[in-house]
């Protein structure tokens, strides 16, 4: 599937000068096509290279699980399961527990879930339900031009606008009001858990957002229409007849959102300070199984660290690939499953 | 409710233009005629650009562009004109798990594959962007070639032309445009990929290949430099805003805006040209 935060282009289906172009070609070229008796040899030829092509794809994939498993059976051994409960992360003495980065990769996520998900969804609402008609294509044009900006991008803009944002108004707030939940305590220097869950969540309302607006342009009409002959309010029309009939591919496309989340690395690797331990207050620096990849890859030396790392990778590949799989099983059962089941 | 709404639009809006309007203050003053033409200056010294990045970007896009462009169209017209079986589904589902694939585990297996025990290299950084770039043009070329109807292809095997000639003459030639514009996502999609990059192209402070000019606009032999480490304008961002200087920081922001003209100038063009092409449906 084409990536769902994309616009889906629209074909222009046939166009006559197209067909006429090719039923008035004149005898002489298409004698060319037919005298040649080879035009066998040549599909066959052709057929077998598109399925060299397609296999490449099965090939990729086939390649990445192999490097990876090959590579990080050095550190499986050493390890084994332990390696993903150990929280001590010790390259010197060659002691390496993935707990801390599986910790910092499942908290900056779900801070980020937490923050998209009615910020995208309330955006998805307004374009289907609210908006005029002509907002309604910049809009989504907009929010798509979110998904277009490149990591790296996000990540220096959180370095020098977010972060000093963060310590300089939203920590002392939260530290304020809700400091007693152990969220929000410790030194404010605005890097840290929260700044990498804050940028997440703006890199992931773009495609929480298009699935969901997808999703919701799917209830059909009626249903809409029979809400509110009911009596109800648009307000109750919108929460009954739409967004109770899409939830399953709101859930999905939340879900592929977090897929996006966990496996993002630069802007996550900028602000969220790198280091590995597990605290409770989300205002500390911590580390992502991503960022860690991204930090000590290239200068990892030693084999048995090389393989931890590519462990960690290994790990996050297994991950991104189960959320995605249950991410696209959700969608699909929406938009392309039977329509959505009346009055649920 | 409809305030909430239009909070929630207002709150998801105000970082696009917060960063917009940023990249743009501090990026216009910067990008200057040094910073495109001259190549990093010493560590902490001001003033120099990032030439080598663009022109490195470049060269590894090229490479991504020239694997990933061919095998994703293939590919894609193995599904739509022959994948019906049990094959065809197995690679359907295999492109959209490539496409969930994190990019810094891609560039770990491009590491694993072509850069230990060769080195770093602009090929190995191209051969992991163009695994980025196959399954987007893929499935977005089988599903518009799904949409060329059946009796336009019935029609020209009734000429009697071959099954290769009617995909590509007829089929892919009425699909041009929706093709093209799956190509152009996924190129917009990796042009600013990073992590990939951080440990198969690694970066460069300097030229990578020669140029065709020495600095006296003397002709010379010149390489591309595919087998060098090779700068890239996005690892440049990445270390240019993380080091402590703020004269880097300032090319930093500078960079960045020419990434990203580049960037949404393909995406702005991409969406003008479909919609030109589809007659205002929507």
């Amino acid at each position: 599937m084409a990536n769902a935060a994309f616009p889906r282009p629209d074909m222009p289906g046939p166009q006559p000068v197209e067909q006429t172009k090719v039923t008035s070609a004149s005898a002489a070229s298409v004698a060319p096509l037919l005298r040649t008796s080879g035009g066998e040899v040549q599909d066959r030829v052709f057929k077998s290279a598109m399925i060299l092509c397609g296999l490449a794809v099965l090939g990729i994939l086939v390649l990445i699980v192999y490097e990876l498993v090959s590579r990080s059976s050095l550190s499986w051994q050493a390890f084994g399961f332990k390696f993903f409960g150990a929280s001590e992360w010790d390259p010197v003495n060659k002691q390496f527990g993935a707990m801390p980065f599986i910790y910092g990769t499942l908290v900056s996520s779900l801070v980020a879930l937490i923050i998209a998900v009615p910020l995208a969804v309330g955006v998805a609402v307004f374009t289907t339900e609210m908006c005029p008609r002509v907002l309604r294509g910049p809009l989504s044009f907009f929010v798509e031009l979110l998904a277009a900006i490149p990591s790296v991008i996000y990540g220096l803009w959180a370095i020098f606008v977010l972060v000093p944002l963060l310590s300089g108004y939203v920590q002392p707030f939260l530290a304020t009001t809700l400091g007693w939940t152990g969220l929000f305590g410790g030194p404010q220097y605005g890097i840290g858990m929260l700044a990498a869950g804050v940028i997440l969540a703006i890199m992931i309302i773009p495609i929480i957002s298009s699935i969901t607006r997808e999703v919701l342009m799917v209830v059909p009409q009626h249903q809409r229409e029979g809400v509110l002959a009911l009596g109800a309010t648009r307000w109750e029309m919108i929460r009954v007849g739409v967004l109770r009939n899409a939830r399953a591919g709101i859930v999905g496309g939340v879900i592929l959102g977090l897929g996006r989340a966990l496996g993002e690395t630069m802007a996550v690797t900028m602000v969220i300070g790198n280091n590995p331990q597990i605290v409770k207050s989300l205002f500390a620096p911590g580390y992502t199984m991503a960022s860690v990849l991204a930090n000590e890859f290239s200068e990892a030396t030693g084999d048995l660290y090389l393989s931890a790392l590519i462990e960690i990778g290994l790990a996050l590949f297994f991950v991104t690939i189960i959320v995605n799989a249950l991410a696209q099983l959700l969608v699909w059962t929406v938009t392309r499953g039977q329509p959505a089941r009346a009055n649920a | 409710m409809t305030g909430a709404a239009v909070l929630t639009v207002v709150l998801v809006l105000a970082p696009l233009i917060a960063i917009f309007g940023y990249l743009v203050y501090k990026g216009v003053g910067s990008v200057n005629w040094a910073f495109l033409t001259q190549i990093p200056k010493p560590e902490g010294e001001a003033g120099g650009g990032m030439a080598n990045g663009i022109v490195g970007s470049m060269i590894i896009l090229g490479v991504a562009s020239v694997i990933g462009i061919p095998l994703g169209i293939g590919a894609g017209i193995y599904l739509a004109e022959f994948g019906r079986g049990r094959l065809g589904d197995a690679i359907r589902f295999t492109a959209d798990v490539l496409n969930g694939v994190p990019s810094i585990v891609i560039g770990v297996v491009a590491w694993a594959i072509l850069v230990r025990g060769h080195g770093f290299s602009a090929l190995a950084g191209g051969v992991a962007l163009s695994i980025m770039m196959v399954p987007t043009i893929c499935r977005t070329t089988e599903e518009m070639l799904l949409l060329v109807p059946q009796a336009l292809r019935e029609a020209a095997y009734g000429l009697g032309i071959p099954r290769w000639r009617t995909t590509l003459s007829i089929t892919l030639r009425t699909a041009t445009s929706g093709v093209i514009t799956g190509v152009m996502l996924a190129f917009a999609r990796i042009a600013g990929e990073t992590a990939p990059l951080l440990f198969t192209a690694l970066g460069n402070e300097y030229w990578s290949g020669r140029l065709p000019f020495d600095s006296h606009w003397h002709r010379q032999s010149w390489t591309l430099g595919l087998d060098q480490p090779t700068a890239a304008l996005p690892l440049q961002i990445y270390k240019y805003a993380t080091s402590p200087y703020d004269d880097l920081h300032r090319q930093a922001w500078a960079g960045a805006l020419v990434l990203i003209i580049l960037i949404v100038t393909a995406v702005a063009a991409v969406r003008l040209a479909v919609r030109r092409s589809s007659f205002g449906a929507a």
